[in-house]
């Protein structure tokens, strides 16, 4: 109670300073809004405020401290209402006959409950809130113009005697350079994974097998951003010099080096995935096979691979998914320039690169660019989500059908 | 504790390799005291497979315990016994199954014709070849009921051409009795049929390589009691052609389908002989027990 | 086809040996050669893992030493207090900068020129002042005596020192100029130079100047959000785990928040970063750049994950505890809470530090909710400014300077290594707990 209205209080007293100002101070852009509101917070807890403070800022802010203080208040007046009629109430019902165990199990049943619910609400919040924005989105800018265009360069003007940037808003090039670093990085990830999933649970000795794999697993445990420095500082010069020393053209932000990298990183996932689906082959499977004269790695091309297929596949959905919604990789290390090439030594700019880049630094909440971050961010957010939907589907049945 | 070997020495005469006549059978070699000696013939007259002395390991646990046993060519031969007394064990040594368990370790003779089957030289894809497994569930392939039978010869590059490939299926099928239910059917999965036709089907891929024996781990244990009678059936055409052993849980199953029966208890092969002579005439104390259900 | 002549269909005997050694060769060389892949395999990616720890180890762990300039320093009165009144503002207030271009002139007589002596006063960091200001404050009795205090040497120098800087190159090529090396040799030479444990790194917040910047704001920062982050998703996870696993009918409902929470663990990071964005800054008005909004956002995604692990613990209690429970006549929530609960603990607190570390790793949505600042205060509460140490490694791996390079990597030792502790502990915890029933 005292934390919401703790929460709540300054937001509650800024709309109201906000309402009591001036009218031409309202009619300010809202980043000016922010200093002024700024410097009427600093005259309140008694900072000094840079050059001579405004008269009606200093209006302003005996406002809000008043505000301040009737909030103050207000919360105590409440906090003892509330404690005196619990000690009321608390008062009344307690007698022989109160099932007091029966009452407190209810409120608790209710409260797991509301706290099982936290995830379908966050999931509401993310639909929502990414909706909303890119609802106001495809107002400025129609759908298709999104969806098709084949352009992406987000200066809008500012000012409107600018001239030049006009503001190009299709995606296309941007998922067209996703999926090329994604592609890059299962062409690394899978065959590695897979691999060295089957060499760990059809050839290697248990001890081997207990040594590797959580030193494997270590590759799932360092932070991306770690493999965006890696890839941004060790890995793309090295391919550039390589490039360059065999007479390519290779831009110092290559998808290349950002692929190979998110590659790496996606390894331990792969292989932990399918190492579980492999050993969900049943033992008798293998049996057979060797039963009949085959040898390990006919069993396993022949028969595992077959069995574990579907299982696989998801799993390497869930990986690809992962791949599409990586970010710090691919900001450390892509490009920023939208190309629509399939060139992978070109730079080439992913989606959640532009999201970061539109809605870092200052901004403007109203403008086409940074609408256009979240519905970005509605695209990846569809794309992945039909992506684990299937995916998660996938390893199910399979699982059923070895239970 | 009845103790009685009365053909066991001058049985070894019959053996087929010098190596293994020559194996001694004497007391101080037996390393285990609580080795109980087999009775009755251990020796076929015309074998496929002889086993000396052959002793099974896992990790600690000593699984099975001096077993010596010829099986003769183009017989039945049955393994019976209560649960855990080494039945599978053994029959997983007769075609190197037991290599795929890590902590297995396995000492004595086991020949195939006139090869020593653990012998360095001899290849386990090849032994496997010639000795096919059917095991207790029926395990097909997740691929098309002929893609399982024509799995084998593939394998091993025994077929030259399409044409002889679908011959050789469809002969295994039919020598399997699966053909005419599974005719039209072929490119459905192997996982699509009842449980009965899988293990027929089973059969089928086993004997679509041609092997010269085949061990059969409890094949009807899953199975109701029609599929039970086809596939005995079966194993009754197909000793035409091959030699059988078969592992089996039922007294009477052994008893319809098996020309000699091994007896084993708690590691110990205790007695083997003539199918008739074991069930009517038991000639040791447990044996007789166990068929006449003391306990099992 | 004649399915009846089996001598068309079953080759003869002694074929199968023959036949099948034929091909025994060529199928052992498939083996061997199928097994070396899975073996490459595996190897490139243990290869990896290797070669990422060396190469930041090796470019971070210099970063825990700094070069420091011994300076001979006067501390003039006429300077510092020429007043003599010795009052704290004027201390305070004074000209040390002064002190240490004397110390420098006096050091190097023969260097003349603006230019040149600029140049000579960029070799010490610009924070040296601030250390004798430190000195003189707490024993102001020094003013008017000789000291030899050892000054915070510049990047560039310290760049030098650790050999990062290619003398061989040419003079506009390198970061500094061949008079700036002579100089440092001198000092070298004299035995002016000394490396020391670096205690900025720890102690200072962020800083437009390498020899200055450290990671203490980001650790607060990395803290403050972190704390946020459990007290929220910790008690959340685990009530939501005791109700799916626990109380909760097999119904549709469930199964959506099942099939819900299992996605949620699967959404990119990123969009709950603009989630934060759109719920937390725009629409409740809590401050940009402030842990609190950082740990909201970090708690929701870390929830499924508890509440995964939790589920997975709870089940791991046998139903014998539960039924045992119950037939003492405990309701189902004295049975969960003082049964279950207990026993599933370990699971699931193994579970929370496993989510915890993957939260202190996590720097895409907070980038989001604008704790990509450059803030040089370290943070003393939740709605400070502030950022996160992998979110700060961000903002170093884009400077240029060789000197950032090198706090970069050491910063990702520090975050790995909290990283390692927390799975360490998890790894005890559940060593320490581990049941089998």
């Amino acid at each position: 109670m005292v934390t919401v209205w703790a929460v709540l209080q300054p937001g509650i007293i800024l709309e109201l300073v906000v309402a009591g100002l001036p009218p031409e101070l309202r009619e300010l852009p809202p980043d000016r809004l922010g200093l002024v509101l700024n410097d009427i917070k600093n005259l309140v807890s008694g900072n000094i405020v840079s050059g001579t403070p405004d008269p009606t800022i200093l209006a302003a802010a005996e406002h809000y401290r008043n505000l301040q203080l009737t909030g103050h208040v207000c919360l105590w007046i409440v906090a003892l209402l509330l404690a005196t009629v619990g000690i009321v109430h608390s008062w009344r019902a307690i007698s022989p006959k109160l099932r007091a165990r029966n009452r407190v199990e209810r409120v608790v049943t209710l409260l797991l409950i509301v706290s099982s619910t936290v995830a379908i609400f966050t999931t509401i919040g993310i639909v929502l809130s990414v909706l909303f924005e890119s609802i106001r989105f495809f107002h400025k800018v129609p759908l298709t113009d999104f969806l098709l265009g084949l352009q992406w360069s987000p200066q809008t003007a500012i000012r409107a005697d600018q001239i030049g940037s006009s503001g190009a808003f299709g995606m296309v090039p941007l998922f067209a350079g996703t999926l090329l670093i994604s592609g890059i990085a299962m062409l690394v990830a899978v065959p590695i994974g897979l691999m060295s999933a089957l060499y760990l649970s059809e050839y290697a000795s248990p001890k081997f097998r207990a040594t590797a794999k959580p030193l494997l697993e270590i590759l799932a445990g360092i932070p991306t951003v770690v493999y965006g420095f890696f890839a941004a500082l060790t890995v793309a010069p090295l391919i550039r010099d390589t490039g360059t020393a065999l007479g390519l053209q290779v831009a110092s932000e290559s998808a290349l080096a950002a692929g190979l990298v998110m590659g790496i990183m996606i390894i331990p996932f792969v292989s932990s995935l399918s190492d579980d689906v492999i050993n969900a082959v049943p033992q008798s499977m293998r049996d057979g096979s060797y039963a009949l004269g085959a040898t390990k790695s006919e069993t396993i091309k022949r028969v595992l691979l077959p069995a574990a297929l579907p299982g696989i596949v998801g799993s390497i959905l869930l990986a690809v998914s992962r791949a599409i919604g990586e970010t710090m990789i691919v900001v450390m290390a892509a490009g920023l320039s939208a190309n629509l090439t399939a060139n992978p030594l070109q730079a080439v700019t992913t989606v959640t690169v532009q999201i970061v880049t539109l809605l870092t630094g200052d901004q403007e909440f109203d403008s086409a660019k940074t609408l256009a971050a979240f519905a970005l961010g509605l695209m990846l957010f569809v794309v992945t989500l039909i992506l684990n939907i299937i995916a998660l589907r996938v390893v199910r049945k399979y699982r059923e059908q070895y239970e | 504790m009845n103790t009685t070997t009365i053909e066991t020495k001058t049985a070894l005469d019959g053996a087929v390799n010098p190596d293994v006549r020559e194996a001694p059978l004497s007391s101080a070699q037996i390393t285990d005291y609580d080795h109980r000696q087999t009775v009755g013939r251990i020796t076929a007259d015309n074998p496929k497979m002889a086993c000396r002395e052959v002793n099974v390991y896992y990790s600690e646990k000593h699984a099975l315990r001096q077993v010596s046993l010829d099986i003769g060519a183009n017989e039945v031969i049955a393994f019976i016994g209560p649960s855990g007394c080494g039945k599978s064990t053994f029959l997983r040594c007769l075609n190197r199954m037991n290599d795929t368990i890590v902590s297995c370790r396995i000492t004595g003779h086991i020949q195939l014709d006139q090869d020593n089957i653990y012998d360095k030289s001899i290849d386990v894809v090849q032994l496997r070849a010639r000795v096919g497994m059917v095991f207790q569930k029926p395990n097909p392939f997740p691929k098309s009921i002929y893609e399982n039978v024509a799995y084998g010869p593939r394998i091993h590059g025994m077929i030259n051409g399409k044409a002889e490939l679908d011959e050789l299926v469809y002969a295994s099928l039919e020598r399997a009795g699966l053909i005419k239910e599974v005719e039209k059917r072929m490119d459905e999965p192997g996982t699509s049929l009842s449980g009965g036709q899988q293990q027929r089907l089973c059969i089928a891929r086993a004997i679509a390589v041609n092997p010269e024996v085949i061990l059969m781990d409890e094949p009807c244990s899953a199975l109701d009691p029609i599929a039970t009678a086809k596939i005995e059936e079966l194993i009754d055409e197909l000793r035409e052609n091959y030699t059988i052993v078969i592992v089996t849980h039922s007294m009477q199953q052994a008893a319809r389908v098996s020309q000699r029966t091994a007896y084993f208890h708690l590691g110990d092969l205790i007695e083997v002989g003539e199918t008739d002579q074991i069930f009517t005439n038991p000639r040791h104390k447990l044996t007789e027990d166990y068929i006449t259900g003391r306990f099992g | 086809m004649n399915k009846s002549d089996d001598s068309a269909a079953t080759p003869p005997r002694r074929d199968i040996k023959a036949l099948v050694n034929a091909g025994l060769k060529r199928r052992h060389a498939a083996e061997r050669r199928f097994r070396w892949y899975g073996l490459t395999a595996i190897s490139l990616g243990l290869a990896f893992v290797v070669l990422m720890f060396a190469n930041i180890i090796g470019k971070g762990y210099p970063a825990f030493w700094q070069t420091y300039i011994e300076l001979p320093i006067t501390f003039d009165a006429a300077v510092i207090d020429p007043a003599g009144t010795r009052d704290p503002e004027t201390l305070a207030n004074a000209d040390y900068a002064a002190l240490i271009r004397a110390s420098l002139r006096g050091l190097f007589p023969q260097v003349e020129g603006r230019r040149d002596l600029r140049a000579l006063y960029g070799l010490i960091s610009s924070n040296a002042p601030h250390r004798l200001r430190g000195e003189i404050l707490a024993d102001p009795a020094l003013i008017g005596t000789t000291q030899v205090i050892q000054v915070l040497a510049s990047a560039e120098v310290d760049t030098l020192v650790k050999g990062n800087i290619n003398r061989a190159l040419d003079e506009s090529l390198r970061p500094i100029s061949d008079q700036e090396i002579a100089w440092i040799d001198q000092l070298t030479a004299d035995g002016r130079l000394t490396k020391r444990f670096n205690t900025i790194l720890f102690s200072n917040g962020d800083s437009r100047e390498p020899e200055q910047a450290g990671i203490r704001g980001a650790l607060m920062g990395s803290f403050y959000t972190l704390l946020i982050t459990f007290l929220l998703s910790f008690p959340i996870g685990v009530a939501s785990a005791v109700y799916l696993e626990e109380f909760a009918p097999k119904n549709r409902w469930t199964d959506l928040i099942e099939v819900n929470i299992n996605n949620l663990a699967a959404v990119p990071s990123i969009v709950f970063g603009l989630l934060g964005l759109a719920v937390f800054i725009n629409f409740f008005g809590l401050p940009r750049s402030a842990p609190l909004v950082g740990g909201l956002v970090l708690s929701l995604m870390t929830l499924p994950v508890i509440i995964i692990a939790g589920r997975a613990a709870l089940t791991s209690v046998p139903p014998s505890i539960r039924e045992a429970a119950l037939g003492m006549g405990a309701s189902k929530l004295q049975m969960v809470s003082h049964h279950v609960l207990p026993l599933a603990m370990p699971g699931m607190l193994t579970g929370s530090i496993i989510g915890m570390a993957r939260a202190l790793g996590e720097s895409a949505p907070l980038l989001m909710i604008g704790m990509v600042a450059f803030i040089v205060d370290v943070p003393r509460g939740f709605t400070d400014p502030a950022t996160v140490l992998p979110v700060q490694i961000y903002l170093w791996a884009d400077l240029p300077e060789r000197a950032f390079v090198e706090r970069t990597s050491a910063a990702i030792m520090v975050l790995l290594g909290f990283m390692i502790l927390m799975n360490g502990l998890a790894i005890v915890l559940r060593k320490r707990f581990e049941r089998r029933w």
